[in-house]
């Protein structure tokens, strides 16, 4: 219990520490002034999403693998905590986007995928509400999310295919693109951040879907008596 | 060898039950029918406009009614348990698969054709110069969709509300096809009409991508 709270504890100051850095460590970029400081969230948010949705596809292909239903448990808490920080990423970008380019949403291929994205994950939960057997339900929903997984290169890979009016990628981008050094540390630093209250959300998650297995478990054995 | 062979035979079976009732490629014509005339009303179909939507609209048409078409694939063989039958005769699980998306793939190219003089003569676009092109992206979306398609229709045929969840499995997962068909359409219906070679090209990696994910997992998901 003890541990849980400290642990708690550190991310909500690393995650305080991030949002101070973005707003006061940061320099103000040159055009965009106030509002890109949001960049320090948005993006770091849709790494760590990113890293939730790695985490759900290992999961899913070890569960496919082994049989084992903790696999299962870890593929469903991920998917639900890499669909927050998604969420948070198609909520903090219009944010952005409305001073940036004029309007909130824009169909182009990048904002277009991170929703379809995001729409994927939304299947794959509700999947798994419409199989009753658990056996059944965790193996074809591990295989649907793997499939869904693997989308994911093709959504990456259209942004480069098809014209698009997302900034071009700032980290790793190619030639021509990169940060201010210090913007580079406070950016680092809020991706950090944003994955350890991922894990954190995440462990918090697994716990309680492994206390329900159990309980499941208890209350069909006492059924069947 | 054996692979090739036995996916025939069942090729041969899916064949034979469609062409006895025709049933699916009737609907499915008369839906796409339905939509391409509803469409009309949605905007001014007059030669420049068309060229504007009818890519996105065609594709969309193909798309909503593959995902009525590869219903039955996985449930018709559920009524007198034929798919265990099918499993208990065959070693490699991944030749239904096969059989079932190349089936998929012909029905859907199928209709499509049948659709497409339709679609020129009330759209105004002409078609004639660059069919061959046209029936290339056609052949190359509508396997992607099959493959797609079969697989996730094996899921959604042992779930509750399955003739909504395709669907829902489906049509998020062919946005890649919906967008790189919809562009190379749209190229060849232009003015002067071209090849978008990257868009031939993204249609063709997608679907060796999940070609190759069905022929790793396909046994996992028809698992008694």
């Amino acid at each position: 219990m003890w541990k849980r709270a400290i642990g708690g504890a550190v991310v909500l100051f690393l995650v305080g520490a991030a949002a101070y850095a973005s707003f006061y460590i940061a320099p103000e970029e040159r055009t965009m002034r106030l509002i890109q400081r949001i960049f320090y969230f948005h993006a770091a948010s849709a790494w760590a999403g990113m890293t939730a949705f790695f985490v759900c596809f290992t999961a899913n292909l070890l569960y496919v693998w082994r049989r084992d239903p903790k696999w299962d448990a870890l593929g469903v808490s991920s998917a639900e905590v890499g669909l927050a920080f998604i969420t948070v990423v198609l909520i903090t970008g219009p944010i952005w986007a409305k001073p940036a380019w004029g309007i909130y949403w824009t169909w182009d291929a990048r904002l277009t995928s991170t929703f379809v994205l995001w729409l994927l994950y939304i299947c794959y939960l509700l999947l798994r509400t419409l199989i009753e057997e658990p056996d059944r339900r965790a193996l074809l929903s591990a295989l649907f999310g793997i499939f869904a997984f693997i989308d994911v290169p093709i959504v990456f890979g259209a942004i480069r295919w098809w014209r698009t009016q997302h900034p071009a990628p700032v980290i790793m981008g190619g030639p021509g693109s990169g940060l201010e050094p210090t913007m580079r540390k406070v950016f680092f630093f809020s991706v950090f951040a944003l994955h350890s209250l991922m894990v954190f959300l995440l462990v918090e998650r697994y716990r309680l879907e492994k206390l329900r297995g159990d309980f499941e478990v208890v209350r069909r054995e006492l059924e069947a008596q | 060898m054996s692979l090739l062979s036995n996916t025939g035979v069942l090729l041969g079976k899916e064949l034979r039950t469609e062409f006895r009732s025709r049933e699916l490629l009737t609907t499915t014509f008369v839906f796409i029918l339905i939509v391409i005339v509803l469409f009309s009303f949605t905007f001014d179909p007059t030669s420049d406009e068309s060229r504007r939507f009818a890519p996105g609209l065609i594709w969309l048409a193909f798309l909503f009614a593959s995902s009525l078409m590869l219903q039955p694939c996985f449930l018709r063989e559920q009524h007198n348990d034929t798919l265990s039958a099918l499993r208990l005769s065959l070693s490699d699980p991944f030749v239904i698969f096969l059989a079932k998306l190349a089936a998929n793939t012909l029905f859907l190219l199928l209709t499509e054709l049948l659709l497409l003089p339709f679609f020129a003569t009330m759209y105004n676009v002409p078609v004639l110069g660059v069919l061959h092109w046209l029936v290339m992206v056609f052949f190359l979306a509508s396997l992607g969709i099959s493959i797609a398609g079969t697989a996730l229709s094996a899921i959604s045929a042992q779930a509750r509300m399955r003739e909504l969840l395709l669907p829902l499995l489906m049509l998020p997962l062919l946005t890649p096809i919906l967008v790189a068909s919809t562009e190379v359409t749209k190229a060849l219906f232009d003015r002067t009409p071209f090849v978008q070679w990257k868009g031939i090209g993204f249609l063709a990696v997608f679907d060796v991508v999940f070609l190759t994910a069905l022929w790793l997992f396909g046994e996992y998901l028809l698992e008694e």
